[in-house]
């Protein structure tokens, strides 16, 4: 597939709009559908149609594995950390209301954890991908 | 109409050896599943099946079709035992159905519990518009971190299982072509 230009534009011009529209879902996700897991999956897509297109060695420079599998964790920990800080700031734990005066701290609370489940979604679906794209088949 | 479709194909999934074109209905199939789940409004749902089932395991399928080959084996068997004991299961599922309330009952237990309370205090509660993320990230924090780890935990066991060469440099034949 990587001889076909049509693609290879195709696949440059797309993956900027295909990211800021994954970062949009996660951002938006309080007014709209969508939220963390989505938009983790809409840019490991991404990643995956670069992978498809330019190969995967030209993709895991720039997004190493290292960082997808540190990724994976990451979003556990800064979800967990949410309620942490929540914690520490007096009220239950995942009590977003400590976070800011009245409601919105859920705004921050929730667009926190949701980015955790992003990271977290991101790192595991590009890390599977990288492991089943990376190995070498019997029939190639 | 999308019902009609998505029995077409699944049906056309059973009969196709061509392992290449069960993908590509598997993905027809999550696609109209979507579009099913937007008529009944959810659209919430109808994101995450578009996006997953017709987008991500579409690509994981193609790259475990580049390891296992095209074409599915003839089986070595007589399907008429599976057959039988999916009738039953399915029989006995169906029975089961008998009891429930009916389908799309608003007088349902099920949208009396603490749905009516979502709905109707949440805006009030959380202020933020879209009743599934708050249900979501906020009443039900503690399910949501629980499935994050969950995840998490799914691709720990996949990288034990398949990269038994983690964290050394990949051996130079193993350069990938990326499907």
């Amino acid at each position: 597939m990587r001889g076909e230009v049509v693609v290879r534009v195709g696949a440059k011009v797309l993956a900027p709009f295909i990211i800021t529209f994954g970062l949009c879902v996660h951002f938006h996700g309080d007014y709209s559908p969508g939220g963390g897991f989505q938009a983790g999956v809409i840019l490991a897509a991404a990643i995956a149609l670069l992978a498809l297109v330019y190969g995967l060695e030209a993709v895991q420079k720039v997004v190493t594995p290292r960082f997808v599998r540190a990724c994976a964790a990451l979003g556990v920990i800064i979800f967990a950390g949410v309620g942490v800080v929540t914690m520490v700031l007096g009220h239950n734990y995942l009590g977003y209301d400590a976070l800011a005066e009245g409601h919105a701290g859920q705004h921050y609370g929730i667009l926190g954890v949701e980015l955790g489940v992003l990271v977290t979604v991101f790192g595991v679906m590009v890390t599977v991908f990288y492991l089943f794209a990376g190995r070498r088949g019997r029939t190639q | 109409m999308l019902l009609t479709l998505l029995a077409a194909a699944g049906l056309a999934l059973l009969r196709v050896r061509n392992l290449f074109a069960v993908v590509m209905l598997a993905g027809i199939y999550s696609l109209l599943s979507a579009g099913l789940f937007t008529v009944m409004d959810a659209v919430d749902v109808a994101f995450t099946e578009a996006a997953v089932g017709a987008g991500i395991s579409t690509v994981l399928f193609l790259g475990a079709l580049a390891l296992c080959g095209h074409q599915e084996n003839k089986p070595g068997h007589t399907p008429l035992l599976p057959l039988f004991v999916v009738l039953v299961t399915g029989g006995l599922l169906v029975w089961g159905t008998m009891d429930m309330p009916g389908f799309g009952d608003p007088a349902n237990p099920v949208h009396h519990h603490v749905a009516d309370h979502y709905i109707d205090e949440s805006y009030h509660e959380i202020e933020i518009p879209n009743v599934v993320t708050s249900v979501l990230a906020s009443y039900r924090g503690y399910d949501t971190m629980g499935e994050t780890t969950v995840v998490f935990a799914a691709a720990v066991g996949v990288m034990i299982l398949l990269a038994g060469r983690l964290g050394r440099r990949p051996r130079p034949e193993g350069k990938g072509d990326g499907g």
